[in-house]
């Protein structure tokens, strides 16, 4: 199928998606107890029933659920996720300067997961009963059942205060400058705990997966076939073995992103990481409905944006797939 | 001129729960160049082992117990890993039984064919693409510039065979083997699979060791048989005599197990009827001493309750039989 086509048809499925994903959410927090025009009055001190009455009819909030969901859908469509009642500005403003930090968190440990993972599994399917292996399969285990919070809480006190060497909390330091090279270390410095405890959890999904699978290729015919043509060890296994490998990872590093986003919410609540994750945390405990609806949105987008992509990567590993044969 | 490939006493065996079970036991051939030697035998008889063990691809837990292996002189049993790289792919190489699996779905024809000639000429890759090319063509593939980009799923089992065998001879092996490399495709790809091979030796003087349970390949590609019963040879002699002179008890079963067709016969003929051997080859780690044939062999005696399996006996010119009744048997 031409390229294109599939992409635009892959695009046209997610902004159906998409638009189930706001009226869902949509409806579910309003399903969900807590009144904000409560939480605003609280924050200001507490405030007499007229006073109330008129916030929720400054927020639209005195109006019918109908009403409320078509008004926003409508506002959305013109690009506007509304006001925040607690940080007293525009979403989209809000949301926009909090993406990138997610985005770096995220994709960053998605790499090292992947990366680390990958590489794990393929040397440990080497001696699938060796010591290495063994080694790999019960730090996977550990890995894999500690909360991520835990962890992070766990790394925060190691290199916090037990060996200093790393920041623990933001994702910048104040005294240091907000441009050039100095910058972008400065914020891979900040970057190197909340990434790893995020990325923790999922190189144990990743080494299983990659051991399993090489484990699988290793004993394929093709690569008896490379062996006998005389290839060396590394083109067997570099070339023949670990691309073949590398299609279910791919597939679940697809999959996986979403649950990279809720992990996310946990280790920059941890990590003070001032990302999506700490505004939907924010945002829930203030009952700030506007806020929370655009994370959960712009949330959907990017696992939706991942899905695409992945689907991409997918074709450019597998040609069975770019064929339509499969 | 000595032989390409000589296998004397060769023996593989599998580390299994109960220790060490023979696979195969002594085994001998000798494959002169031009030459095709068949081995012959039901599924589990120790053919592929034999196969994986000249090209020292044997699986884990599989092991080579005693004998030699020389492959043009040099022995293949003591060659490092690095000897061994040399000579794969190179000097000999196989093909499989299933093309589909046999090639890596993810790279195009062209890649893994080039592959080999890169590795082992050192020609860079716009160079290997271009004999790749050649090489296509040589197996009769047609628009072989055009299927040199092709991915094995975009091809016919026929043609995946040919670009195994393409593969298989990018090096000019002196030794190819062929291990079942028709049991996957149609009867009519079969036929040309064996033409294109025949062709193909007359062409590079390749010594051919084609395991095969095709007794009609047999007599139309290989010079020598050598037929294999539960890891051990029963019987070896030149192809063409097989049919006619064959001694063993389980040479003879395999003969009228094939179908023939015959004009003019009626269905109720008693040759109309295709014989079968009774019974199943004994299992790995259930093979004793005694002849492993006897069980289901119509012939046996008291001799053969009586005595272990003979060895193989030279019986006349290049003919040998392991059978202590072989003389009443066939005279």
């Amino acid at each position: 199928m031409n390229l294109a086509l599939h992409i635009l048809r892959q695009v046209a499925n997610a902004v159906g998606l998409l638009v189930a994903v706001l009226v869902l959410n949509f409806c579910l927090i309003h399903a969900a107890p807590g009144d904000p025009a409560l939480v605003i009055a609280g924050e200001m001190g507490g405030a007499s029933a007229d006073v109330i009455a008129a916030l929720r009819v400054k927020y639209g909030l005195d109006k019918s659920l109908i009403e409320q969901l078509f008004t926003y859908l409508g506002s959305v469509a013109t690009g506007d996720f509304g006001y925040s009642y607690y940080f007293n500005a525009p979403v989209t403003g809000l949301i926009a300067q909090r993406i990138p930090a997610t985005l770096y968190l995220v994709l960053s440990a998605l790499a090292i997961s992947v990366v680390i993972g990958t590489l794990l599994g393929v040397v440990s399917a080497r001696k699938p009963n060796g010591l290495f292996s063994q080694g790999v399969t019960v730090i996977s285990l550990a890995g894999y059942a500690a909360p991520v919070f835990w962890t992070g809480l766990m790394l925060l006190l190691l290199f916090g205060s037990v060996w200093p060497i790393l920041p623990v909390t933001g994702m910048t330091d104040v005294a240091r400058p907000k441009v050039g090279f100095a910058h972008v270390v400065d914020i891979l410095q900040h970057l190197v705990l909340p990434a790893t405890t995020l990325a923790l959890v999922f190189i144990a999904q990743y080494s299983r997966l990659a051991r399993v699978n090489m484990i699988d290729a290793l004993t394929a015919d093709y690569v008896r076939t490379a062996r006998a043509k005389g290839l060396p060890e590394f083109v067997v296994i570099g070339k023949h073995a670990l691309r073949n490998t590398l299609i279910p990872i791919v597939t679940v590093a697809g999959l996986q992103f979403g649950h990279l986003f809720a992990g996310a919410v946990l280790v920059e609540t941890v990590f003070s990481w001032p990302g999506m994750g700490r505004l939907v945390f924010e945002s829930i405990l203030r009952r700030d409905y506007p806020t929370l609806l655009a994370v959960l949105f712009f949330s959907a987008v990017l696992v939706m944006a991942a899905n695409i992509v992945t689907d991409l990567v997918y074709r450019l590993v597998d040609p069975r797939i770019r064929s339509g044969a499969r | 001129m000595p032989p390409v490939l000589s296998v004397k006493d060769l023996s593989v065996s599998m580390n299994g729960t109960r220790g060490m079970v023979p696979v195969l036991e002594h085994l001998s051939f000798d494959v002169a160049q031009g030459k095709t030697m068949a081995l012959v035998g039901e599924s589990g008889c120790g053919k592929s082992m034999t196969a994986l063990a000249i090209m020292q691809l044997l699986p884990e837990d599989f092991h080579v117990t005693s004998g030699s292996i020389l492959l043009d002189g040099v022995e293949v049993l003591s060659a490092s890993p690095k000897e061994l790289r040399s000579l794969r792919g190179n000097k000999m190489s196989m093909i499989f039984q299933e093309p589909m699996t046999a090639l890596n779905p993810l790279y195009t024809v062209g890649d893994q064919i080039g592959e080999v000639l890169r590795q082992h000429r050192g020609l860079s890759r716009r160079d290997a693409h271009t004999q790749a090319i050649q090489f296509l063509k040589a197996v009769q593939i047609p628009a072989a510039d055009k299927r040199v980009d092709a991915y094995p799923h975009q091809l016919s089992g026929g043609m995946r065979q040919r670009v195994m065998i393409a593969m298989a001879l990018a090096c000019k092996p002196k030794l190819l083997i062929a291990d079942e490399p028709t049991t996957a495709l149609d009867v009519t790809v079969q036929a040309q699979i064996f033409d294109l091979l025949s062709e193909l030796q007359d062409d590079t003087d390749t010594a051919i060791v084609l395991i095969t349970h095709d007794l009609g390949a047999v007599a139309e590609l290989a010079d020598d048989v050598a037929v294999l019963y539960a890891g051990r040879c029963i019987e070896q002699r030149a192809a063409h005599e097989i049919i006619a002179r064959a001694r063993h008890p389980y040479t003879r079963g395999l003969m009228a197990c094939v179908p023939h067709l015959q004009l003019g016969r009626m269905s109720n003929h008693a040759s109309a009827e295709l014989d079968e051997i009774p019974g199943m080859v004994p299992p790995l780690g259930a093979r004793g001493p005694d002849c492993a044939f006897l069980p289901r062999c119509a012939f046996a005696g008291d001799i053969c309750r009586a005595q272990p399996q003979p060895p193989l006996e030279r019986i006349d010119a290049g003919a040998a039989v392991s059978c202590w009744r072989h003389q009443e048997i066939a005279p």
